[in-house]
């Protein structure tokens, strides 16, 4: 049973990761319809930004409270100012194009992005500083989870909670979910639908970054190749849930992460991956629209 | 009116070429091929940069019987069919050495087209065994030991020195690390030993704490890791975060400061195989000083290996006064060289003979070698 | 040149400045403690960014200038076609382009004539995967999984039954044929970018299951040497062998070219169109959307089951690390950069999307830096294509009598 639980927590913490990055897979498509795949290396960006703005404050010797709140904020603005300039440049151009053409855009930033990091900062493995001690009261349970595991659980429901408030109830939330649902309606009572699109590429960054920082600092590496991989299975997971759902790709994401650490678990970590996308196989050929999609009717 | 534009093609082409060739004889052309972009290129840029440092030291001297040593740096992403164009491309541009290829994949894949061509290839990282072993390659040498080798290594230690019955055997998908541990495997079993656990992890993985927990589950009192250092260290990391102070014994692609750098105070006690202890060594010492000197930081993977397969070429060169296979074989087979990972001459089959091979522990954030 | 151009530009550059400082100038020693502020970059960024803003708003205004001019002329697809539709230029053209290629191997070193042979085989491959995603309109992002299966028959009946090149041509072509159908079935129901990540999957998995699987495979250790195809029992040289791969590869992409143009103007092809621009649509007209797409994905994988052969006796040596998803990634990018369903486009994406990295060597660690921003400013300013496709249109003059 204990194996179980264990089992159970890693995947909810890989699963967060997912969620937080799947996020921006989802909004972005909910409202371009465009597969961002350019989205893995901004969360690759928050994370290098965490760990240089971290690095530099603790080589000033601010408290240990002050570099997380700072580098949490650097990465999550950063990493929004990425999206937000990707956007304008390889996808607004783009906006009338062939479906398939911002995909290759998307293509070529995420290759772009990640040699420009290569180059700007090095090829190799940096240390990425212990932003998170270890709790004394959870040494007990420490076998079990770890203190990063319970951040990173933690960090993620405020944020989802954010961004759900921030959906439903903030005028920008309304503003999202109309173009997500009609752009030329959205256009006609007056939304300003290229800010909605740069806000939406705004927060998915943002969630990304901090997605980054987390498991940055739960590993303790980094390198300019980490968003490719979290990229792929992020998107695994938004498409799971359902593509352009929110609660989707939260719970897509879980759903991966549980299904990779039990795979490991009790089958073998060989085929880890291929579980993962078997079942995404398995659940596109009952439900085709994902878990929570809304299979929508076509019309000719 | 299509006939004149071909022969001035055809009469620019040749001149080109005749202009190529002239030029060939004044320079000795080493070509450095290897992983220099994508997710590899951190274990194939501190070679261009070891061979760099060498030759440029060597050029500054006056070259070799007057000839200066121009590099020809070409990437091949680890990948076998780009290693395939990269070495037609430096045996079009008449590379008379290489130094590489990284990967032994790509190595693999490229080295017919070297062999056809005559050209010596030292490679300071291919592992595979199958290289040197199966006599295909005659004109390969390599300046680390086989992954069969490192994988005794690892094995005696655990059982002679350590002690241990219980083994997990865990690798990282890639060539080496899997060919690595499953030479390791094979060699526990031909004890009588059977793994608690042997599995592969993804590289990149956002994580590994199941895998970690599974390795608890098994009881294993040691595990043996065939891989490179991100993953080692974010597995040692993980296992050390549940309080599991199961031995973790790896390879050479672990035993790298960026891993102790890396994995910090988590690092302590990880055994890791690697040359015979050169930490007194002079050249050593010289050739991780050129490297801050000229780039600012420390030397990353393989670098000591590459310095030494640049020093064993060039007193190739030297000895042997061309750039003929056999009279570069030859010299290399005759004459011993100090290098970064020992004072090496190499054996009839490719594989350095002196490299001695130990087991290290980190203590106190450097790597000392294990009594 | 106006002032609101230059004030846009120097917000543009202060907005680079702003977001490349932290990876840009701060490079961090953790462990020595030591920060490196390279101030220099940021003075580079400003400049570069400054410069680049100030030429793009000089060609958009260009452009928009030009707009009311060019418009009346015929697209550049409908230009080529007319242009070479004329007899009288179109053999010379056509004549001169196979005497070009016939003896570029003995003009050229074998270096370049051995990208030259990976980019036809990437023709080949783009041409294959138009079937599926430029004809038919199905995201495939898992075409990589069939030039494996290709490459890996003919490894594994090489090594071990010693099976030679020309028997394992068809044998390659037809197993990913079958492997077309094994995925072109599951994914029957699913529509756009739900087949996308469906195939992406299929993909990955063909390439864990060869990484893992040991026995049948050799795992990530791959296979070596395999066999060179032999020019009628002759052994070959290196060098005579890179070029009779030539031209196989040349008399490959002929026969492909052939081949799929005459599929398009079939009647199956007529239907992968209609599936393309409208699935309920076509149903609705009496096309078996199941044959369709099916035969879509079988014919599509047909391609890269024989590229895949003559992949694995070019190299000699294969592992998985050559199938991986931006494999695939690449080979779209070769069919959209092109411009989807257009043969010649297909082909001209090819040679720039497979001959720019290995000329791009020149600029050494900025290679691939390169190549990434050449796919976006290339889709950027055609994002139809090189060559979009026009639908074919018929007119009838009438004649006055």
């Amino acid at each position: 049973m204990d194996y179980f639980v264990e089992l159970f927590f890693s995947g909810l913490t890989r699963g967060s990761i997912y969620a937080l990055i799947a996020l921006g897979y989802t909004m972005v498509y909910g409202i371009i319809g465009l597969i961002n795949f350019a989205h893995g290396e901004i969360y690759m960006i928050g994370a290098f930004t965490s760990f240089v703005v971290a690095s530099v404050l603790s080589i000033m010797g601010l408290p240990l409270l002050a570099i997380i709140v700072l580098a949490g904020l650097a990465a999550a603005i950063w990493a929004s100012a990425y999206g937000y300039t990707i956007e304008k440049i390889a996808y607004k151009p783009l906006r009338n194009a062939p479906r398939l053409s911002p995909l290759i855009s998307a293509i070529g930033m995420s290759i772009f992005l990640q040699n420009y990091v290569l180059l700007a900062q090095t090829s190799n493995f940096l240390p990425f500083p212990e932003l998170i001690p270890d709790f004394e009261f959870l040494e007990p349970i420490a076998h079990i989870i770890g203190t990063t595991d319970i951040v990173i659980l933690l960090t993620t429901a405020v944020s989802m909670i954010a961004l759900l408030i921030l959906i439903k109830f903030t005028r920008m939330g309304k503003a999202m979910r109309a173009t997500a649902q009609d752009k030329t309606m959205a256009r006609l009572v007056g939304i300003n639908v290229d800010r909605v699109i740069s806000n939406t590429f705004i927060v998915g960054s943002a969630l990304a970054a901090i997605g980054g920082m987390l498991i940055a600092s739960h590993v303790g590496q980094i390198n300019f190749y980490i968003g490719f991989i979290a990229g792929i299975k992020a998107f695994t997971a938004a498409v799971l849930g359902g593509i352009g759902s929110i609660p989707g790709a939260v719970l897509g994401g879980f759903i991966l992460g549980l299904t990779e650490s039990f795979a490991t678990g009790y089958v073998s970590s060989d085929y880890e991956d291929v579980f993962a996308f078997s079942l995404l196989v398995l659940i596109l050929l009952f439900k085709p629209a994902g878990l929570l999609g809304k299979s929508s009717i076509e019309k000719v | 009116m299509k006939a004149p534009i071909m022969k001035t093609l055809l009469a620019a082409t040749v001149s080109m070429t005749l202009a190529m060739s002239a030029q060939a004889a004044d320079t000795i052309k080493l070509g450095v091929a290897g992983a220099h972009s994508g997710d590899l290129a951190s274990y194939g840029l501190p070679t261009v940069n070891a061979v760099k440092l060498v030759t440029d030291e060597v050029n500054a001297k006056g070259g070799i019987d007057g000839k200066q040593i121009e590099l020809l740096i070409e990437d091949d992403v680890c990948k076998p069919e780009v290693a395939t164009n990269t070495a037609t491309k430096l045996v079009s541009e008449g590379a008379d050495v290489v130094i590489g290829h990284i990967c032994s994949g790509a190595t693999k894949a490229a080295l017919p087209i070297y062999t056809s061509a005559d050209i010596l290839v030292v490679s300071p990282s291919a592992t595979s065994p199958e290289l040197t072993q199966s006599g295909d390659y005659p004109n390969f040498a390599r300046t680390i030991a086989a992954d069969d080798v490192q994988a005794k290594t690892i094995v005696d230690f655990a059982l002679d020195e350590l002690g241990v019955s219980k083994i997990a055997i865990i690798h990282d998908k890639g060539d080496y690390g899997k060919g690595l541990a499953e030479f390791a495997q094979a060699y526990l079993q031909s004890k009588g030993i059977e793994e608690v656990l042997f599995e592969g992890v993804t590289p990149g993985a956002v994580d590994y704490s199941a895998i970690v927990r599974k390795i608890d589950r098994s009881d294993a009192e040691a595990v043996i890791y065939g891989g490179y250092h991100p993953e080692a260290s974010k597995i040692v990391k993980q296992m050390r975060k549940k309080r599991m102070d199961t031995a973790f014994l790896s390879d050479d692609g672990v035993k790298d400061d960026t891993f102790i750098k890396v994995a910090g105070k988590d690092a302590e006690g990880v055994y890791a195989t690697g040359p015979r202890d050169n930490t007194t060594n002079p050249v050593t010492i010289a050739a991780r000083e050129a490297h801050k000197a000229a780039y600012g930081d420390d030397p990353g993977a393989f670098y000591d290996n590459a310095y030494a397969a640049a020093l064993a070429v060039v007193a190739a060169l030297e000895n042997a006064g061309s750039t003929d296979l056999d009279a570069l074989k030859k010299a290399m087979q005759e004459n011993t060289v100090d290098t970064p990972v020992g004072t090496i001459s190499f054996a009839e089959n490719g594989d350095a003979v002196g490299v001695g091979f130990t087991m290290y522990q980190v203590k106190d954030g450097a790597y000392v070698q294990a009594k | 040149m106006n002032f609101a151009e230059i004030r846009r530009a120097l917000g543009v550059a202060l907005w680079f400045v702003f977001l490349t400082f932290p990876l840009m100038v701060i490079r961090v020693d953790s462990i020595e403690s030591t920060i490196e502020w390279r101030w220099m970059n940021m003075l580079w960024v400003a400049v570069g960014s400054f410069a680049l803003s100030l030429l793009t708003s000089w060609y958009f205004r260009r452009r928009e200038a030009a707009v009311g001019k060019v418009s009346d002329k015929p697209p550049l697809a409908v230009r080529l076609r007319t242009w070479t539709a004329d007899p009288a230029r179109r053999l010379p053209l056509f004549g001169a382009l196979a005497a070009f290629a016939i003896v570029f191997p003995f003009l050229f070193s074998s270096y370049q004539t051995n990208i030259m042979t990976t980019a036809l085989m990437y023709v080949v491959l783009g041409l294959g995967l138009n079937i599926v995603v430029g004809l038919a309109g199905l995201l495939d992002l898992g075409y990589v999984a069939f030039y494996a299966v290709g490459a890996y028959s003919y490894a594994l009946l090489n090594t071990h039954f010693g099976l030679g090149f020309w028997t394992v041509l068809p044998i390659g072509a037809a197993l990913a044929a079958l492997f077309g159908i094994l995925l072109g079935f599951p994914v029957l129901r699913l529509r756009g970018d739900y087949l996308a990540i469906v195939t992406l999957a299929f993909g990955e998995i063909i390439r864990l299951v060869l990484e893992n699987w040991n026995d049948f495979s050799q795992g990530p250790s791959g296979i070596s040497n395999i066999e060179r195809p032999a020019l009628f029992g002759i052994e070959l040289t290196l060098n005579q062998s890179i070029t009779y791969l030539y031209f196989l590869m040349l008399l490959m992409v002929i026969i492909t070219i052939f081949v799929v143009n005459r599929l398009q103007d079939s009647r199956i092809g007529r239907a992968w169109l209609a599936l393309r621009e409208d699935d309920i649509a076509c149903q609705a007209m009496g096309i078996d959307k199941t044959k369709t797409k099916l035969t879509a994905f079988a014919l599509g994988a047909t391609w890269a089951g024989m590229v895949g052969v003559i992949f694995a006796a070019k190299t000699t040596f294969i592992n998985p690390a050559s199938f991986t998803f931006l494999e695939s990634a690449i080979i779209l990018a070769i069919v959209v950069l092109g411009g989807m369903g257009s043969i010649l486009g297909v082909i001209i994406g090819a040679f720039i999307l497979i001959l720019l990295p290995e000329y791009l060597r020149a600029l050494a660690d900025y290679r691939m830096l390169a190549f990434g921003a050449i796919l976006v400013t290339m889709m950027i300013f055609r994002p139809q294509g090189i060559i979009a496709n026009v639908r074919r249109t018929y007119q009838f003059t009438r004649k006055d009598a």
